[in-house]
C-alpha cells in the first residue's frame, strides 16, 4: 500500500537518482526563466521550488540531513504555502553558494535548532509567490482573473466553468510571468500540510543501500587515503620514514599534510593498512603532559580566584540575599560525538577547479577550505552535501574537508580521506569540560537569590568570535544565564579557561551541561526548601508561562507524585533551547549502583509543529543520545593523550537499554521553533534527581559511572 | 585471486585474503549500502548475511567468507518491497539512516529465524548502535514484519 503511493509520488524515482552515484542536480539560478520556451523546463520562481511539467515539486534544501529530517520539514513548508501534491514532493541539496544563506546566520549553517524557525518565512513566502503565479498562469490561459481561481493539491480549479490545470501544465505559462511581491500567506488554520504530514521524505532511500553519504562518494580514479595524526594536541610531525608504508599492497602514495601524515591507496583498507605501518617521529609540543585532572584542579582553581570572570547577566544583589545558603560545585567531563559515520570528505582538486564532496553542516566553511589549500577564486571551488551519518554538531566544523583538498592536491588524483573511528573520538572538537560553581539563597523556602559561575572552554570565540557579547560567549552559558526561572536577585559568569584542548559544539551547546547543573541544583534547593520539586518549580516559571506548561502536562502524563512500582522514584527537569520548552520526568530504579529508566515522558511546546512524527522522533532521538552521554561516557587525557578509542570503551546505549519515551506535545500556534536537540540536556538531570529520591546521593559529575561507583 | 558469492553473483577479486569482507564490497564491488562504523566489530552498521547468518563483517577477512553465500542490504528489494523494508518504512524508522542497512539486516535473518520474536528475543538479537536512538520503533517494526508473515 505504501509503496504504491510512494512510487506514485516519485520518491524511490528520487531515491534512485540519489544512489546512482554522484550526480548531484544543482539548480543555476536563471535557468529555469532562460528557456522558458522549451516545454520540458520547470518553473522556478526563485532559489527555493521547482515545479516540473510532470507536476513533480522540487524544494531546494539549503540545511544537512542528518537525521532531524530537515529534508522533510522545509519542504512540507514550501508545500503547503504552494498548495502542491505532497506525494510528488521531492528534495535536493543547495550548494554552497550565498543565495542559500540562512537569514538569521548570516551564512549556510546547519545547527542551534534552527532550521525550521530561520526558514520559515522565506520558504512560506516562496510557496505562496509560486502558487500565485501558477493560479495566474491558469487564469490568462482561461481568459480569466486570477481572483476567479483557487488551487489545491496541485491543481488550478476554476469551479464556475469546472476546468482544471495541473501545475506541471502552467510551467511555461507561469515562467514567462513578472514574479510577484508581496503575495499574502495563509493563516494557520488554512494548512493543509503543516502539522498534517506523518512521512519522511528521506526515508526510501534508507531503506535499500542507495541512500548516498559522504563515505559513498565515488569519482572516477579516485583514490583512498587514511592520516596519521599528532597522538597529543597541538603536536608537529618532526620526522617520518615512508617505507613499510609504501610495502603495503595497494599504498601508492605517502604524503605529508598540514595535521599529519597522508597514505594515499587503492582502497580504504590498504590505505588503513599503511598508516599503521607508517613509522613517525613526534614533536608532542606543549601540551605533552596534559591530564584531564590537572586541568579540573586548574578549572576550579579559576573558579576559586575569579581570575578572568565576566558577567554574562545579574540583576538585584545576590551577596547580600539573606536566608539558608546552598552551595555546591558540579563538574561535566569532555565528551565525544561519535556521529555513527566517521568524519570522512572527498576532494577532486584540478588546475583550475576544486569539487568537494563531504558530510557537511557548514557549506561555505567548506568552500573557504577549499579556497584556502588550493588558491582558487571562491567560484571555482563547488562543495556538494551528501546525506550525514550523524552530525551533533562536530559537522559544524570543517577539519576534514581540508584534509582531502590537501591530500588531493597532493597527489593530483580524486582524493576520499576516511577517518577510523580511533580517529574520530581522538581528534574532536569535544564538548567542553566545565567546572559550575551554583549558590542559591532560600528565605522561608523559596529561592530569592542565584548565581551560576561557568569555568569552561568557549568554542565561539574561535568558531565565530563575532557573536560574543561584550567578550562574554552566550553559548556557554546557555541554560546558566537563560533558564525559564525567574529569580530577584541572580548572577551568571563566565571564566574563559583555555587549555589547548580543541572544543566545539555538541548537541544543544551548552546547555547539555548547564543544564544538568541548573536542573540538579534547582531539586537540590527544592529538597533544602523541604518543597516537592514540581511545585517548587512552578512557583519560579511566573514569566515564562510554557514552561509551567510542559512540566504540568509531562508531570500529569507521568503521574507524578504516584507511587511508580517497588524501587522506582521519579525524577523531572525543564528546558529551554532553540525557542522551545520541554519537561521530562523518569522513571528510574537503581540496577548495581547504576541507574536504570524504565520509562520518560516529555512534554514538548515548539510552537507551530511542520511534522508531528518528526517531532517524536527528535524528543526520542535526544533522549537517548543524552542519556548515553550521561551514563558511562567521557573523554579523559593522560600524557596528553585521548584514552579512548571506540565504541567499546566509549559506549553508546542499545536497544536492549533503551527505555520507552512518551513525547505529548503542547498545541500552539506560536511560529515554530526547534526540537532537534531538545531534549538531550533535561535527560540526565531527570535521572540525577530521581537518583537522588532513590540513594540520597546527589550526583554533581558526571558520567553516573563515575559519581556512583566511586 | 579470491571467488566470492555476492548476492548471488560470483566474482573475483583481487584483494589480500586478510582484507575484511566489508572493504572487498564496498571498495571492489561498489556495493556501498553496507557502512563502516568502527572496525572492531561494536556497532553492526556492516552486517551482512553469510549463509544466511547475520554477520559482522568490519571484522571477517575475506578469504573466511570464500565459498559461502554472502548478501548485503542491496539483496533485500531494491523497491523496498521485503516486508522488513516494508515494516520500516510503515514505522518510519531511520533518521540519519546510517545504521539502518544493518540493523534491517539483523532484523531480516532474526525473523527467518524466529518467524515471532519476543521482546527479550529482540533485546537479544538487535545489539547494533544507532547514535539517533531509533530503537523504540526498531521494536516495533520488527514485530510489525512479523505480523506480514
Amino acid at each position: 500500500m505504501e509503496l504504491d503511493a510512494l512510487d506514485r509520488g516519485g520518491f524511490l524515482r528520487l531515491a534512485g537518482t540519489l544512489g546512482a552515484g554522484l550526480v548531484f542536480a544543482v539548480y543555476l539560478p536563471g535557468c529555469g526563466r532562460s528557456s522558458t520556451s522549451s516545454s520540458s523546463a520547470p518553473f522556478a520562481p526563485n532559489a527555493w521550488v521547482r515545479i516540473a511539467p510532470d507536476n513533480t515539486v522540487t524544494v531546494v534544501v539549503n540545511k544537512s540531513e542528518m537525521g532531524q529530517g530537515v529534508a522533510t520539514g522545509l519542504p512540507t513548508i514550501v508545500a503547503d504555502e504552494l498548495d502542491a501534491d505532497p506525494n510528488l514532493l521531492k528534495f535536493e541539496f543547495a550548494p554552497a553558494d550565498q543565495q542559500y544563506i540562512d537569514p538569521v546566520y548570516g551564512a549556510m549553517i546547519t545547527g542551534g535548532s534552527t532550521s525550521v524557525k530561520d526558514m520559515w518565512m522565506p520558504l512560506r513566502t516562496a510557496g505562496a509567490t509560486a502558487r500565485a503565479m501558477l493560479i495566474a498562469a491558469a487564469a490568462q490561459q482561461w481568459s480569466l482573473d486570477p481572483s476567479a481561481c483557487t488551487a489545491k493539491n496541485g491543481v488550478v480549479y476554476h469551479s464556475a466553468s469546472n476546468r482544471t490545470a495541473s501545475y506541471g501544465s502552467l510551467t511555461a505559462i507561469a515562467s514567462g510571468l513578472k514574479v510577484p511581491t508581496n503575495v499574502p500567506l495563509k493563516r494557520p488554520d488554512q494548512f493543509t500540510i503543516i502539522g498534517q504530514q506523518h512521512q519522511r521524505l528521506d526515508i526510501p532511500q534508507k531503506l535499500n543501500g542507495t541512500a548516498e553519504y559522504g563515505i559513498d562518494v565515488r569519482v572516477p580514479g579516485m583514490l583512498y587515503a587514511a592520516i596519521a595524526r599528532s597522538p597529543v594536541f597541538g603536536g608537529k610531525v618532526k620526522s617520518f620514514d615512508p617505507k613499510a608504508a609504501k610495502a603495503v599492497a595497494g599504498v601508492v602514495d605517502v604524503v605529508q599534510v598540514s595535521n599529519g601524515v597522508a597514505v594515499v591507496a587503492k582502497n580504504t583498507w590498504s590505505a588503513f593498512q599503511g598508516k599503521n605501518a607508517l613509522q613517525i617521529d613526534w614533536d608532542d609540543g606543549p601540551n605533552a603532559n596534559l591530564t584531564t585532572e590537572a586541568l579540573f584542579a586548574e578549572a576550579e582553581e579559576l573558579a576559586r580566584t575569579h581570575r578572568g570572570e565576566l558577567v554574562a547577566l545579574s540583576r538585584g544583589n545576590t551577596e547580600t540575599a539573606k536566608g539558608t545558603v546552598v552551595e555546591a560545585t558540579y563538574r561535566g567531563p569532555f565528551l565525544a560525538h561519535t556521529t555513527m559515520e566517521p568524519q570522512n570528505a572527498t576532494a577532486d582538486v584540478r588546475e583550475d577547479r576544486c569539487e568537494v564532496w563531504a558530510p557537511n553542516q557548514v557549506q561555505q566553511r567548506s568552500q573557504q577550505e577549499a579556497v584556502n589549500v588550493t588558491g582558487l577564486p571562491l567560484e571555482k571551488c563547488v562543495v556538494h552535501t551528501t546525506l550525514l551519518g550523524g552530525g551533533f554538531g562536530r559537522r559544524l566544523e570543517s577539519d576534514y574537508v581540508r584534509e582531502a583538498v590537501e591530500v588531493s592536491k597532493a597527489v593530483k588524483a580524486p582524493v576520499k580521506v576516511m577517518w577510523t573511528r580511533e580517529d574520530d573520538i581522538q581528534n574532536e572538537f569535544y564538548r567542553p569540560m566545565s567546572v559550575n560553581v551554583v549558590r542559591g539563597v532560600l528565605a522561608n523556602g523559596t529561592l530569592t537569590s542565584l548565581s551560576h559561575q561557568v569555568v569552561s572552554q568557549s568554542w565561539l570565540k574561535r568558531w565565530h568570535p563575532q557573536w560574543l557579547k561584550n567578550g562574554v560567549d552566550m553559548l556557554s552559558m546557555a541554560e546558566a544565564v537563560d533558564a525559564p526561572y525567574y529569580v530577584p536577585n541572580f548572577k551568571a559568569t563566565f571564566i574563559d579557561h583555555e587549555h589547548g584542548i580543541p572544543v566545539g559544539s555538541w548537541r544543544a551547546p551548552d546547555a547539555n551541561w548547564n543544564g544538568f547543573v541548573t536542573e540538579s541544583f534547582i531539586d537540590e534547593l527544592a529538597h533544602a526548601a523541604g518543597k516537592d520539586p514540581l511545585t517548587f518549580r512552578l512557583a519560579l516559571f511566573e514569566k515564562t508561562p510554557r514552561a509551567a506548561g510542559v512540566l504540568r502536562l509531562a508531570a500529569e502524563k507521568a503521574g507524578w507524585g504516584k507511587r511508580q512500582g517497588a524501587g522506582i522514584a521519579q525524577g523531572l527537569a525543564v528546558v529551554f533551547w532553540g525557542g522551545s520548552y520541554a519537561a521530562l520526568v523518569a522513571d528510574v530504579s537503581m540496577v548495581n549502583n547504576m541507574p536504570k529508566v524504565h520509562r520518560v515522558v516529555a512534554a514538548v511546546d515548539c510552537g507551530t509543529v511542520i511534522n508531528p512524527r518528526i517531532v517524536e522522533q527528535q524528543a526520542q532521538s535526544a533522549v537517548i543520545y543524552g542519556l548515553s552521554a550521561a551514563l558511562t561516557n567521557k573523554i579523559t587525557l593522560e600524557r596528553g593523550r585521548v584514552q579512548q578509542h571506540n565504541f567499546y570503551d566509549y559506549l553508546s546505549l542499545r536497544l536492549a537499554d533503551s527505555p520507552p519515551i512518551d513525547v505529548y506535545v503542547v498545541p500552539s500556534k506560536e511560529s515554530p521553533t526547534g526540537v532537534g536537540e531538545l531534549c538531550t540536556p533535561p535527560i540526565a538531570p531527570a535521572v540525577a534527581n530521581a537518583v537522588f529520591t532513590l540513594t540520597g546521593k546527589r550526583v554533581r559529575q558526571l558520567p553516573f559511572s563515575d559519581a556512583l561507583r566511586a | 585471486m579470491i571467488s566470492i558469492t555476492v548476492n548471488g553473483i560470483k566474482r573475483d577479486v583481487e584483494v589480500p585474503g586478510e582484507m575484511p569482507l566489508l572493504w572487498v564490497v564496498r571498495d571492489e564491488l561498489n556495493l556501498t549500502g553496507s557502512k563502516f562504523g568502527c572496525g572492531v566489530g561494536e556497532c553492526g552498521c556492516c552486517t551482512m548475511h553469510i549463509d544466511g547468518v547475520a554477520t559482522r563483517t568490519c571484522v571477517l577477512p575475506v578469504s573466511a567468507a570464500a565459498g559461502k553465500q554472502i548478501e548485503t542490504i542491496e539483496s533485500l528489494s531494491s523497491d523496498n518491497s521485503h516486508r522488513v523494508q516494508k515494516a520500516w518504512l510503515a514505522e518510519q524508522v531511520p533518521q540519519c539512516g546510517y545504521c539502518q542497512s544493518g540493523q534491517i539486516m539483523v532484523a531480516s535473518a532474526l525473523l527467518k529465524k524466529n518467524p515471532n520474536p519476543s521482546d527479550s528475543d529482540i533485546d537479544q538479537a538487535m545489539t547494533n548502535i544507532c547514535r539517533c536512538g531509533t530503537y523504540d520503533r526498531i521494536r516495533t517494526a520488527i514485530h510489525r514484519a512479523a505480523q506480514e508473515a
